[in-house]
């Protein structure tokens, strides 16, 4: 497949963004990446996702895919060859799919409302939700990976992409907040999965250095500072 | 080994219906648990302990939560009278339709709904322009699953029974059929289709049960 025929719009530090490049470069396909300032929105976004305006947005053959879960279940389907990031067993895929909503909708966005939060009652409560939530999502490890050393059991799968990409910004905020958020005692098998993920070359290649994610949170929290 | 197939479902909710429209879709037999939400049963929280809530599926003892995922499930499970379209692209744009449909569409109906003043023309407005792009995806097609009903039909379902209570109790209009008159018209063909028909709860308890859940919001202070 040519490379101007698949396009990604988005910014490396989006985990978000960094999803459809893992789903890309596990089918090993060829693309044309498009930095997109999300404090500035080129025309090319507003044109290709006119009803959300967000990235990451995957342009196929000029059809744009928006929404990074919808993108990645469109790379598997639409690239057949090659590994599937889905699993064969529709339970499975229904498991998938509901613990990939459920990183979504409940536990990935408590990351960024924790290093956004004031004072300690608000942060401990997040941090507790945090929690709850990784345990709920080491038992999902156990059903989903079936003793394997990913949640797609022997390779990569959807919920290790959604699930994986979060890690990047999830270091940045253990720093940020000076808490251990992901823990070798209370989710023994999650912290060993983590390790593996952020050794992994696909990974390693696509998620951003905590270094420079640490240099880019403290450029928004000094804009932030500096406009209010 | 026979298939054991049970919905766990509650009368009114529009997230249900959905999968009681899907597997009659499908001509799929199965066991309906009609559950209280204010008395949840220990089956519905053993088989959903994370969202307890309906619908769920439970499929020869496995539970299958969140009725978008339930969808998709019938579908690859039984494959007659397909709900979702074949083609990657088009089933990509369908799961984009059905998630704005939940987190916007929805959203800001029920903002609409259950505010006042100013929160409520706000509500209005993010209303019409959300609803001016689900009206472009019905140009040319009776369903938004072209000729017949398919899986964004479902997911849409909801506002085939719910606008129009909705309007009634609040005296708002949510559709306007001069502006939207393409959806206007496919809620009606939606709500009467014969598969469809004959599963909607009852409006008389419908009105009764919204005009409960919007009475604390009215009475609400506006400062």
């Amino acid at each position: 497949m040519a490379t101007r025929d698949v396009k990604l719009l988005g910014t490396w530090s989006c985990p978000y963004v960094n999803r459809v490049q893992l789903a890309l470069k596990l089918k090993s396909i060829e693309y044309e990446f498009i930095e997109d300032n999300p404090y500035n929105r080129s025309e090319i976004l507003v044109k290709n996702n006119p009803v959300l305006k967000k990235i990451p947005v995957l342009i196929h053959g000029n059809k744009p895919v928006c929404e990074s879960l919808i993108i990645v279940q469109y790379i598997d389907d639409a690239w057949p060859i090659g590994p599937s990031l889905l699993p064969s067993d529709a339970y499975d895929r229904a498991l998938a799919r509901f613990w990939a909503a459920y990183t979504d909708d409940k536990w990935y966005p408590l990351i960024k409302m924790l290093r956004q939060a004031e004072g300690k009652e608000e942060k401990e409560a997040i941090i507790a939700k945090l929690a709850e939530g990784l345990i709920l999502l080491e038992d999902a490890f156990v059903i989903c990976g079936k003793g394997k050393d990913y949640f797609g059991g022997e390779n990569i799968g959807y919920i290790d992409i959604v699930l994986g990409s979060s890690l990047a910004w999830l270091r940045v905020t253990e720093i940020v907040v000076g808490v251990q958020l992901l823990d070798q005692t209370r989710t023994p098998g999650l912290a060993k999965w983590a390790e593996r993920v952020i050794s992994n070359d696909v990974f390693k290649d696509v998620l951003p250095e905590t270094k420079k994610l640490l240099e880019l949170h403290e450029k928004i929290q000094a804009f932030i500072k500096s406009s209010t | 080994m026979a298939e054991e197939l049970k919905l766990f479902r509650t009368w009114s909710s529009p997230f249900s219906l959905r999968i009681v429209q899907a597997l009659k879709i499908k001509g799929l037999e199965y066991d309906t648990v009609l559950e209280d939400l204010s008395n949840k049963s220990d089956s519905l929280l053993k088989y959903n302990p994370i969202h307890k809530k309906v619908p769920i599926l439970v499929h020869n003892g496995k539970p299958i939560c969140e009725s978008l995922v339930i969808l998709e499930y019938i579908d690859e499970t039984w494959k007659q009278n397909p709900l979702l379209p074949q083609d990657p692209y088009e089933k990509a744009m369908a799961r984009f339709w059905a998630k704005f449909g939940e987190e916007k569409v929805l959203v800001s109906i029920w903002s609409a709904f259950t505010s006042q003043g100013k929160e409520q023309e706000e509500a209005l407005a993010t209303t019409a322009n959300n609803l001016k792009f689900i009206e472009e995806q019905l140009k040319g097609k009776k369903f938004f699953g072209g000729e017949i009903i398919g899986y964004l039909d479902l997911a849409f379902g909801w506002m085939a029974n719910l606008v129009s209570i909705f309007e009634e109790i609040s005296n708002l209009k949510l559709v306007d059929a001069e502006l939207l008159p393409l959806l206007s018209t496919w809620m009606d063909n939606f709500s009467n289709d014969p598969v469809i028909k004959e599963l909607w709860p009852p409006r008389d308890r419908m009105v009764e049960k919204f005009k409960a859940m919007r009475e604390p919001y009215l009475n609400k202070v506006i400062v």
